[in-house]
C-alpha cells in the first residue's frame, strides 16, 4: 500500500497528496499524521491537494476528521491548492468543511499559520507592506 | 405511386411555363423585396424539376427535394422570415397549379389536384418543421452567447475580484459563474471576491441557494466572498423567506464591500491632505 509522506518544515507539517487516494491510504495517513504531530510538537498542518482532481465524500470527510483531530492536539489545519472542479464537487456533495481553514496555495497557507514562507514572499508587495507598517 | 400522380406529373410538365411563372410571382409577392427575383427564379426552377421527378416516382429526386426544401427553410429561418412567409413558398405551387386548372376548365384535372394537394401539404409540413428547428437552434445559440457575455469576473484591486451579476440567476448561469470565478481565483491568486447582486432582479430560495454554493466553493479554495448590492426589497424578501446567509458578509453596495475587502487585506486608503 502506498503511504503519503508527512514532511516537517519548521513548526509545520506538510502533507502533499500526490497519489490516488484509496480509503486505506487515507486511514493510514490519519494515523501517521497524528503520531507525527505528537512526535514533532507541530502547531500547524498543511494539506496540499493541488494534485488531487477527484474527490468523493469519504475524502471530503477526511479533511474534517484530520482538522478536528489535529485541533485536539493543538495544531491548526489548512487545506491548500484545491482545484475549482474539486471545490464545486464538494459543494455539490453538501460538504462545506466547516472547521477546516483553506488557502489558495502553499505560500498563502503558511502565511495563514503565521509562518512566513522562505524568502520573505518578496513577490507580493501589497500584502507584505502593511504587515510591517501597521 | 397512384394513378392520379401520373396525371399530375403530366399536367406539371405540360404547363411548366405558366405554372412556374405564376409560382414565382406568388412567392415574390410574399417575400416583398427581401430576395431578388433571379434568386427566387433559380430556387423555384430547381424545386419545380425536383417536384416533377418526385411525383414521377424517382426516389433520388424525392430525397433531393426534401434536402433542397430543408436547406431553403433553414436559410429563411436564419434571415428572419416569418413562418407564414416560409410556408407560402411551398403552398403557392398548389395555388399556381389550381389557377391553371381552373382557367382551362379541365374537369378531369380537378380530381388529380386532390392527390397533388396532399403531396404539397406534406412538403409544406416538412418545410415548417425544418424552419422551427432552425429557429430553435438560433435561440439556443443566442442563449449560449448570452451566458458567456453575462458573467464577467473583473479585478477590482490586487487580490480582490468583482463578480457583477445581472439578470436572473438559474442553475446553468450559476454553474458558469462559479466555474469562471473559481478559475479566475486560481489564475490571479485572489483572497477576496465581491459578488455584486445589484443587477439581480429577484432573489428567491433557489437563487439564494446558488449564491451560497458559489460562496462555499470559493471558501473551500481559501477565498473569502462578500455579497454586495443587497437592495431593500431583496433584504425584505430574504428575511421573509427565512433564508440564512450564515456568516457570509453582506454589504449594501459595492463600495462598502470593496472597503471591507481592502481593510481585511491590510490596505489603508488615505486621502491626501488638500490645499
Amino acid at each position: 500500500m502506498e503511504r503519503v509522506p508527512v514532511l516537517r518544515i519548521g513548526g509545520l507539517l506538510l502533507v502533499s497528496i500526490q497519489v490516488d487516494l484509496q480509503d486505506q491510504t487515507v486511514l493510514a495517513l490519519q494515523e501517521d499524521l497524528a503520531e507525527r504531530i505528537i512526535a514533532t510538537g507541530a502547531h500547524g498542518v498543511i494539506i496540499d491537494i493541488t494534485a488531487v482532481d477527484i474527490v468523493d465524500s469519504f475524502i471530503g470527510r477526511m479533511f474534517a476528521t484530520i482538522a478536528s483531530m489535529s485541533r485536539l492536539m493543538d495544531a491548526e489545519t489548512v487545506v491548500v491548492g484545491m482545484r475549482p472542479a474539486v471545490a464545486i464537487t464538494l459543494v455539490e456533495l453538501g460538504l462545506s468543511l466547516g472547521g477546516v481553514r483553506t488557502a489558495l496555495d502553499l505560500e498563502e497557507g503558511m502565511r495563514l499559520l503565521g509562518t512566513a514562507p522562505p524568502g520573505g514572499g518578496s513577490g507580493d508587495g501589497a500584502a507584505a507592506g502593511p504587515a510591517g507598517g501597521s | 405511386m397512384t394513378d392520379g400522380s401520373g396525371d399530375v406529373t403530366e399536367l406539371l410538365r405540360s404547363w411548366r411555363a405558366p405554372v412556374l411563372e405564376r409560382w414565382i410571382e406568388l412567392v415574390a409577392a410574399g417575400v416583398r423585396g427581401r430576395m431578388t427575383e433571379p434568386e427566387i427564379r433559380s430556387e423555384l426552377t430547381e424545386l419545380y424539376g425536383l417536384v416533377e421527378g418526385a411525383l414521377g416516382g424517382d426516389r433520388t429526386a424525392a430525397g433531393e427535394l426534401r434536402a433542397a426544401l430543408a436547406e431553403i427553410s433553414r436559410g429563411r429561418a436564419r434571415q428572419g422570415f416569418s413562418p407564414a412567409e416560409t410556408a407560402i413558398g411551398v403552398f403557392a405551387l398548389k395555388q399556381a397549379l389550381y389557377e391553371q386548372v381552373r382557367a382551362t376548365k379541365d374537369r378531369a384535372a380537378y380530381s388529380t389536384l386532390i392527390d397533388f394537394t396532399a403531396f404539397v401539404d406534406d412538403l409544406g409540413l416538412a418545410t415548417f418543421e425544418t424552419y422551427a428547428s432552425a429557429r430553435e437552434q438560433v435561440i439556443a445559440d443566442q442563449a449560449e452567447q448570452l451566458l458567456e457575455l453575462s458573467t464577467p469576473v473583473v479585478k477590482l484591486w490586487d487580490g480582490i475580484l468583482g463578480v457583477p451579476l445581472v439578470g436572473t440567476l438559474d442553475s446553468a448561469r450559476t454553474q458558469v459563474v462559479m466555474e469562471t470565478l473559481l478559475q479566475t481565483l486560481v489564475d490571479t491568486g485572489s483572497r477576496f471576491a465581491v459578488i455584486d447582486i445589484t443587477g439581480v432582479s429577484a432573489v428567491d430560495t433557489e437563487v439564494a441557494q446558488h449564491l451560497l454554493k458559489t460562496v462555499m466553493a470559493a471558501r473551500l479554495m481559501g477565498t473569502e466572498c462578500v455579497i454586495s448590492g443587497v437592495r431593500p426589497q431583496i433584504a425584505q424578501t430574504i428575511v421573509t423567506l427565512g433564508i440564512e446567509f450564515g456568516d457570509i458578509v453582506t454589504k449594501a453596495n459595492l463600495a462598502d464591500a470593496l472597503a471591507y475587502a481592502l481593510r481585511h487585506s491590510g490596505i489603508r486608503t488615505v486621502r491626501e491632505a488638500g490645499p
